[in-house]
């Protein structure tokens, strides 16, 4: 088991998950289909009845639409976190997830390539949706497409251990429906990717603690800040913490003697 | 003595327990396959035999008993102890819908054989199972069969000393099946692998094979065929099969 034998597993690992991304046409088509959605029809209804003030780290006015884009590009990387944990919870119920736990290499590494693969995954659509945005005439500065890269990776590597977690806790792939429901939702829709922090306190307090403490919003402000070019400390910090603890839970859980794996099985 | 069967046995088994909600699956499980050998696990649906698979590739840890594989504890140096097997297991673990040839690859990458040795290995495999030309075919195309072939040529592929199978031949039609059989019992002969089969069909069994009657999470009977048809005072291993599993002497 040395460093050749983990960088050739892991390259196995995510050159697998790409291959299927690439070649699943419908998939990769509806990853990019639900967020333009939000942006072509929900954004430009909005537009009219939400009045954004100037904020951090926009200088100037800005419509809805530009508002709403790193959140949208934060949605991608949720859904996306979501896709492979419904993938990691299929496969564990079709068995080609056995394949991958009694191969000699510690599960954490396993994981973590599955992670990998995942994040490589987001950032492509990203990108894309992006380049899509652009042609909407959503511009950011062009050095903000290549800040936004570090922030990307770290936000969908905290969405991906996310999304491990939960798929170490679900025993079927039917319980799949509640997770959307209890956990992609409230994560998005209490969050500050379709509207401002303060925006909120306007209407609800509670709903303002939520999101203030939700890390998807912490995620979408590292993303917002570094698309303009702007490093915003604290919600790195919040993400990479979280991903930190996600992470941990997930080995855990996937851990055959300490985790939820354990609790599938029995004693 | 102890130490001595467990650094030659390909799979050593030391009083292994298990339970699910506090219902014993298995129940101080004892007994080891020495290389060259195949042993056939026999037992009714239900007996545990999947779960002691369970365990032995550590999808499942228990906290009662030991298992070694080639002198590896699986607990406690589980990398190295899974690096010497190949499994089969009950449900087919191919990716549908990548090739033959994509799903073999997988594995190298994951027992992290360079390219060129994977190439070698996967054609060599293929070749002895006849489907080396069906290499570039997505796995969904391939009948029951096939795919076993597939499996069975992917769990060769890292040379494992000990390869496990859990009702492989579950669904096949006859001809897939002896084929299976025969190929399998051709590796123990001709290439020294240890085997554990989990089957609750009779005639998968080989005069020289030795058997393991399960039941209940218990070890009903071990050893070679006649010594296990001795034991029932039966003429066949299908009738000691039966009296071991419901008391029936027939």
């Amino acid at each position: 088991m040395n460093a050749i034998h983990y960088w050739r597993a892991m390259c196995g690992i995510v050159g697998r998950e790409l291959w299927r991304f690439v070649t699943q046409r419908e998939r990769f088509i509806s990853a990019l289909v639900r967020p333009l959605v939000w942006l072509f029809i929900f954004a430009a209804g909005f537009r009219a009845a939400l009045g954004l003030a100037i904020t951090p780290p926009y200088e100037t006015y800005i419509l809805y639409e530009v508002y709403i884009t790193p959140g949208l590009m934060g949605m991608i990387q949720l859904f996306n976190g979501m896709q492979s944990s419904l993938s990691m919870v299929y496969d564990r119920e079709m068995g080609s997830m056995r394949i991958l736990m009694v191969c000699p290499l510690p599960r954490w590494f396993l994981l973590l390539s599955k992670l990998i693969a995942g994040v490589a995954v987001s950032v492509l659509q990203v990108y894309v949706f992006l380049i899509i945005a652009w042609f909407y005439d959503i511009k950011a500065p062009w050095e903000g497409y290549l800040y936004v890269l570090p922030a990307l990776l770290l936000s969908g590597a905290m969405l991906g251990a996310l999304g491990l977690l939960l798929s170490s806790f679900i025993k079927q792939l039917e319980s799949f429906a509640g997770v959307m429901n209890f956990v992609i939702f409230p994560m998005f829709f209490m969050s500050t990717a379709l509207y401002p922090l303060w925006k909120m306190k306007e209407s609800s307090v509670w709903l303002h603690h939520f999101a203030s403490v939700n890390p998807f919003s912490q995620a979408v402000e590292l993303i917002r800040f570094s698309l303009y070019g702007r490093f915003n400390e604290y919600a790195f910090i919040y993400t990479l913490a979280a991903f930190i603890i996600f992470m941990i839970v997930a080995v855990l859980g996937y851990n055959p003697s300490k985790g939820m794996m354990m609790k599938k099985g029995g004693r | 003595m102890n130490n001595i069967k467990q650094r030659t046995a390909s799979l050593a088994i030391e009083r292994l327990s298990f339970s699910y909600s506090g219902k014993k699956a298995l129940d101080s499980i004892d007994f080891a396959i020495n290389s060259s050998e195949c042993t056939i696990l026999l037992g009714p649906n239900g007996a545990g035999k999947s779960t002691l698979f369970s365990l032995i590739t550590r999808l499942y840890d228990s906290h009662d008993g030991k298992i070694s594989l080639c002198g590896f504890d699986v607990k406690t140096q589980t990398l190295q102890a899974l690096s010497r097997l190949g499994v089969v297991f009950q449900q087919t673990t191919l990716d549908l819908d990548l090739t033959v040839m994509q799903n073999l690859r997988y594995h190298t990458a994951l027992h992290g054989m360079s390219r060129k040795l994977a190439s070698q290995r996967i054609q060599e495999e293929l070749e002895r199972l006849q489907m080396y030309d069906r290499r570039m075919e997505k796995v969904r195309q391939l009948n029951g069969g096939h795919k076993r072939r597939v499996e069975i040529a992917r769990a060769l592929l890292h040379k494992p000393a000990l390869l496990l199978l859990d009702e492989p031949t579950v669904g096949l039609d006859v001809p897939s099946r002896q084929s299976i059989v025969e190929h399998v019992h051709q590796l123990v002969s001709e290439q020294g692998l240890s085997v554990l089969w989990a089957t609750h069909l009779i005639d998968e069994i080989y005069p020289d094979d030795q058997v393991i009657v399960l039941h209940k999470g218990q070890i009903q009977t071990k050893g070679s065929v006649d010594e296990v048809k001795q034991a029932a005072d039966a003429q066949s291993i299908g009738d000691a099969f039966k009296y071991f599993t419901q008391g029936e002497k027939v």
